[in-house]
């Protein structure tokens, strides 16, 4: 007994003096989190600027959604925290103060190419050509009805308009914490109602109408596209929201919905046609520039033309990159060390 | 009442009372049926998922190591006079240079030198080779720069989009706007299969190589398993001896009263707590307070060992009070002391009921997956992790990961191939369990 205690005792002391040595040296690999849509780039590029740069150590990336990642990343200036959060919206006024409180001021903010928001539906089901009003109209909790705000009456999409499927209306669309519910509702909920033929309504009641859903079938998914995959296979009626990147890597099981006559794809949301796309970001921590090995070379690879140019890896996995010009200014001001303020984003 | 109508009495009943013991055991035998079907219905759903994902294409395809695309300078050789910094500094530009070269065009050769005469163009012929395959030549050629100019045949993994055509993940007969390759490419790649240049080998790198997403084909378990590994032993070291420490010392020495009470009803309600709460505690604790990094295997097994330490002093607990008090009797009559009576007697007879409760809290927490969550262990990780501190996934985390991932055709049979790796695992931790505790219990 005496010796096993002393040889577990041993190596409880050996651990735990390399637990200290190595925890007195300064983390040596870039940590990232955040949104899931930019997840899969991230990754990508991570790993081929581990196998580019072998003096660096492959970054690490997590999810969490946009708004996790951003909490993590305002948490302060540290080992502890990360220092690159993954957007798929701009940072907010209140948690560019958020980190500011906590005493990150050098937020730099990298800009890296397009994604579509795009409607699918289970393959074997009816074709939709979606308009921004036909989303608002089947998914309001209350809806204009021959100049009146009513309940929402409408069971089924030929209701909306004859033109849609006769089937049920079901809809799983992201959870808050994504930042593509945000534009899900600004592109597509926020323009139907424009056009939803409301009563002269106040700011406020606009709000409401605007952000009020039916619950009975509409589906808030707070996990990732893969979820609601899972729905669309559990009630094939389903229409849900993907991105487009996954939609092109599910496309065996999935059919598109056009919106406003537009077929999504890498050409029309480049060109700016098709009307639900929206920006990637990520987030350096100018603090940890210097400290953390290798945080200025990954940007640059990340916005070199290998990564996020026509015909990069990215571009294969599904991003839209921005045009040269873009990508050329976002580089410049990263490398200038242009602090993001509050200011900017309002 | 005579004995002669009491014993008609009684066999009047009996047929009876057989009938309700037969019907008794046949509700037992069906309760069993039912759940070795669930089991055995589980089982072989991950099965037949999951061993399809062992063998995967693989092309062998003659490289041609062109020096007209490889045009880079020799290797640099440690001069005199040259520090090893300095030299040090030559190999890793000379490695970036090797790394930036047209290796994708080289691949793309090799296709077209294995399949004359397809219609593919530069991007089809690429597409049905996995993308690491461009730093798999990297390697060689930073191995042994003498490569260049010379043809070697050279085992490469296709695409795991190539993989679903061939294995016929996806219906064959879909339009090509639903195929995730394009037609040529998809011709191609029959084409190499008949040929016998594409071939179903076993996938070591499953077991060798470390997550992937720009090469989803070549994503293995090696850096989760080593990471699972480090928070196994992190567990082992702490909850052992802290766990058996303090269940002897509340078993043979503390007095009896309201407190040792109260502890005692703690520690049963903690091994009921909710895995996730040791998470949130473990990222409030550990990465917020005392400053230990995220997604570390160290923090990991910290929580795990909160949450395997009620196990082990229950179950160590429980042993202790099974040995019979004649044992501790006899040796405080011979004139043992209490310490001496506890650590020469009684612990040893408890080993086998340690032990047991060791591995089954390990293989418990091995499969725990919340907690780490909330800990930053369910980020995408690319590297072996070097020491417990290192950014590091676990095994049912990386379970997670992949039944995640976007590319569900492929990655459907990979989380279950991940499954049977872990079930595995944990099917041999029991046995270690049974086999120990028989030979212990032997000896004793």
């Amino acid at each position: 007994m005496n010796k096993l205690f002393l040889t577990v005792s041993a190596a409880a002391v050996a651990l735990s003096a390399q637990a200290g040595a190595a925890f007195a040296q300064s983390r040596d690999t870039i940590q990232i989190a955040g949104s899931s849509t930019v997840l899969p780039f991230a990754s990508i590029v991570a790993e081929e600027f581990g196998n580019a740069f072998p003096e660096f150590r492959t970054p690490v990336v997590g999810s969490g959604g946009s708004s996790g990642g951003l909490r993590q990343f305002c948490q302060g200036v540290g080992d502890n925290t990360i220092d690159i959060a993954n957007a798929s919206r701009r940072i907010r006024v209140a948690e560019v103060e958020a980190c500011n409180a906590a005493g990150v001021e050098d937020i730099r903010e990298v800009q890296i190419g397009y994604d579509g928001i795009v409607f699918a539906t289970s393959a074997d089901r009816g074709d939709f050509a979606l308009e921004p009003v036909h989303v608002f109209k089947a998914i309001a909790a209350k809806v204009a009805v021959d100049g009146k705000l009513t309940d929402n009456p409408y069971r089924r999409w030929n209701e909306i308009d004859a033109a849609l499927p006769d089937q049920p209306i079901a809809l799983a669309i992201p959870a808050s914490n994504h930042g593509t519910r945000e534009v899900f509702e600004e592109r597509v909920i926020a323009a139907g109602a424009r056009e939803a033929g409301l009563p002269e309504l106040s700011k406020e009641e606009l709000e409401a109408v605007t952000r009020n859903f039916r619950q009975d079938v509409v589906v808030e998914i707070a996990g990732d596209y893969t979820e609601t995959l899972a729905r669309l296979q559990a009630n094939p009626d389903t229409v849900g929201v993907f991105g487009l990147s996954f939609y092109d890597q599910n496309r065996d099981t999935l059919k598109v919905a056009t919106v406003s006559g537009v077929t999504p794809s890498l050409d029309t949301i480049a060109s700016g046609q098709y009307p639900v796309s929206r920006p990637l970001y990520f987030y350096v921590k100018g603090e940890h520039i210097g400290a953390v090995p290798g945080i200025e070379e990954y940007v640059e690879f990340f916005l070199s033309d290998q990564m996020t140019g026509l015909g990069g890896a990215l571009e294969t996995a599904g991003l839209i990159p921005a045009p040269a010009e873009e990508t050329a200014e976002v580089l410049a001001a990263f490398k200038d060390g242009k602090a993001l303020t509050a200011a900017d984003v309002k | 009442m005579n004995a002669q109508e009491r014993l008609s009495l009684i066999r009047a009943g009996l047929s009876a009372r057989h009938a309700r013991e037969k019907r008794f055991r046949l509700y037992g035998v069906a309760a069993i049926a039912a759940a070795l079907g669930f089991v055995a219905i589980l089982f072989g759903m991950i099965l037949v998922r999951g061993l399809p994902a062992f063998t995967q294409a693989t092309l062998s395809l003659d490289v041609a190591f062109d020096p007209a695309i490889l045009k880079v300078e020799d290797k640099p050789q440690r001069r005199e006079g040259q520090s090893p910094a300095e030299f040090r500094k030559a190999l890793l530009d000379w490695e970036r240079k090797v790394t930036m070269l047209n290796f994708n065009r080289i691949v793309e050769q090799a296709v077209r030198a294995a399949a004359p005469g397809t219609t593919a163009d530069a991007r089809q012929a690429l597409s049905i080779v996995e993308t690491n395959a461009r730093f798999q030549l990297r390697d060689m050629v930073v191995a042994d720069p003498g490569l260049i100019g010379r043809t070697v045949r050279v085992d490469m993994l296709a695409s795991a989009n190539a993989d679903n055509w061939l294995k016929g993940n996806i219906d064959r007969s879909l339009p090509d706007a639903q195929q995730q390759l394009s037609a040529p490419a998809r011709a191609l790649a029959d084409q190499l299969h008949a040929d016998g240049r594409i071939r179903f080998a076993f996938a070591w790198h499953i077991f060798t190589n470390v997550d992937s997403r720009s090469a989803p084909a070549a994503a293995g378990l090696a850096g989760a398993f080593v990471g699972s590994l480090y928070m196994m032993l992190v567990v082992i070291v702490l909850a052992v001896p802290i766990g058996v420490m303090s269940a002897v010392y509340l078993e043979e020495f503390a007095p009896k009263n309201r407190f040792t009470d109260l502890i005692e009803v703690n520690i049963n309600n903690l091994a009921a707590v909710p895995s996730i709460v040791f998470g949130l505690l473990g990222a409030a604790v550990f990465i917020n307070w005392f400053r230990l990094p995220l997604s570390a295997p160290l923090v990991g097994g910290l929580v795990l060992t909160l949450m395997t330490l009620p196990t082990v002093i229950i179950a160590t607990r429980s042993a202790l009070r099974a040995v019979p008090p004649s044992l501790r009797q006899a040796a405080l009559g011979l004139g043992a002391s209490r310490t001496q009576t506890v650590f020469h007697h009684v612990l040893p007879v408890t080993y086998p009921g340690i032990l047991t409760a060791t591995i089954i809290g390990v293989a418990q927490a091995l499969g725990e997956t919340a907690p780490l969550l909330l800990i930053g262990m369910n980020a995408f990780v690319a590297q072996v992790p070097a020491t417990p501190l290192d950014q590091s996934t676990a095994l049912p985390v990386q379970i997670y990961l992949w039944q995640g991932n976007e590319n569900r055709n492929f990655f459907e049979a990979r989380t279950s191939a991940a499954i049977i790796v872990l079930l595995a695992l944990m099917l041999t931790l029991n046995a270690i369990a049974i086999f120990l505790r028989t030979r212990l219990e032997k000896r004793a």
